[in-house]
């Protein structure tokens, strides 16, 4: 129930800041509008800790910039790479272990892999990651675990 | 104050084309689709980020300011899912990852959804 | 310094588009595609600031999203040649796969959460 409430406040914030009208109409609307959508999860069963996961939203605060300033330092890497006059790209498909306990944590770790230029996330199975690196011996593994450590403790105890 | 702004946002502005420049640069330069993922991961992550959050500079704090924000939080939740479709697709229809040995082209009788027959390390081995 | 930012943008258009154009796989050009949206939705926002209409922000929040769901349908249709297909080939719905199930294998309990 705690979720729905949290849905739905997350919804109609949307709602007001794309809307920006406080008519007594345009705010019923946003209200009648926000309560569908969070009774159509609900039916949906999708009011779970996967879909609203609200419960990152106090680490998130402390994720995110840090995977901000790594996106920057690789976008820099591969930004010398490309601008250097001799193309130096080896690239092969490395392998990376996820210590994320949920599909969730799972998830945020391949997609912050593949926010970061330099390595793309192109499977998944259990906790086996197949990424494709444009450098392989850059990866050394040290930032990976660093990144995969992170994302870990962002996840937070593991759903029952 | 004022100057602070206006010089920060110019920063931010230039840093942002200039990597989204690079990108579309590596786009054309690098050998196959897989690496050219990073290339344009490159102009979808700081080449969009740095402008959208140079004009949020510029702006001030408003309602403008929030949906930049807004949508350079829709471009950073897809852009990764869609990178991850293409090298799917890619790998499930039969193309391998170029590497410094020539693997290069597609895999045998793969086929796909290659259009042309062309080589898909098209470019060769860099020099 | 608007003006600069969108003869940029225009530039990495051209030559993104080049590389639509020469390929030489399909996957290359829907990459090519969904670059040249990113860079659309980057364009419309700071020729609202050149224009001095911010209204054009909605507009480039709303091609954001169109042009993730392009690409994916395009994917979808290179992958499957129907945009309709059941995501697996063979149509298959996988063991144990139940619509809404939880993580834990048990169905909701419709209406109390």
């Amino acid at each position: 129930m705690n979720r729905a409430v949290w849905l739905w406040g997350i919804l109609f914030a949307l709602w007001v800041v794309l809307s920006w009208h406080f008519t007594t109409l345009l705010l019923g609307f946003g209200v009648a509008t926000c309560v569908i959508a969070v009774w159509v999860a609900m039916r949906m069963g999708t009011l779970d800790r996967e879909s609203v996961p609200v419960h990152l939203i106090l680490r998130a605060f402390a994720y995110v910039p840090w995977l901000v300033w790594e996106i920057f330092k690789s976008n820099v890497r591969v930004a010398r790479l490309i601008l250097a006059p001799r193309l130096r790209v080896d690239p092969s498909i490395v392998h990376f272990f996820a210590s994320q306990r949920t599909d969730l944590g799972r998830f945020i770790y391949a997609n912050s892999i593949t926010l970061t230029p330099g390595t793309v996330t192109t499977g998944i199975v259990g906790d086996d990651f197949e990424v494709h690196a444009i450098v392989q011996s850059e990866i050394d593994g040290s930032e990976e675990n660093d990144m995969n450590r992170r994302v870990t403790w962002l996840e937070g105890e593991a759903a029952p | 104050m004022e100057q602070t702004v206006t010089v920060l946002s110019w920063a931010l502005l230039l840093g942002g084309a200039f990597f989204l420049l690079t990108g579309s640069l590596g786009m054309v330069r690098l050998p196959d689709v897989f690496t050219r993922m990073h290339a344009a991961g490159m102009t979808d992550t700081m080449g969009a980020g740095m402008i959208v959050v140079g004009l949020a500079v510029y702006n001030g704090a408003d309602l403008v300011t929030v949906r930049l924000l807004l949508i350079l939080a829709f471009l950073w939740f897809t852009s990764p899912i869609a990178t991850h479709a293409v090298a799917k697709a890619a790998l499930s229809g039969g193309l391998r990852p170029y590497t410094l040995g020539g693997v290069g082209a597609a895999a045998d009788g793969g086929g796909g959804a290659r259009d042309d027959g062309a080589e898909s390390a098209e470019g060769g081995v860099p020099s | 310094m608007f003006v600069v930012t969108s003869a940029a943008l225009l530039v990495g258009m051209g030559l993104v588009m080049c590389r639509a154009l020469l390929g030489p796989t399909a996957y290359d050009r829907v990459l090519a595609l969904n670059n040249i949206g990113t860079k659309t939705v980057v364009l419309i926002a700071v020729l609202g600031f050149l224009n001095g209409r911010p209204e054009f922000l909605d507009l480039a929040l709303a091609y954001a999203l169109i042009n993730f769901i392009g690409t994916i349908a395009v994917l979808k249709y290179i992958e499957y040649g129907d945009l309709g297909a059941d995501s697996r080939p063979d149509g298959a719905v996988p063991e144990g796969f139940r619509p809404g199930a939880r993580s834990d294998g048990s169905l909701p309990d419709r209406g109390a959460t």
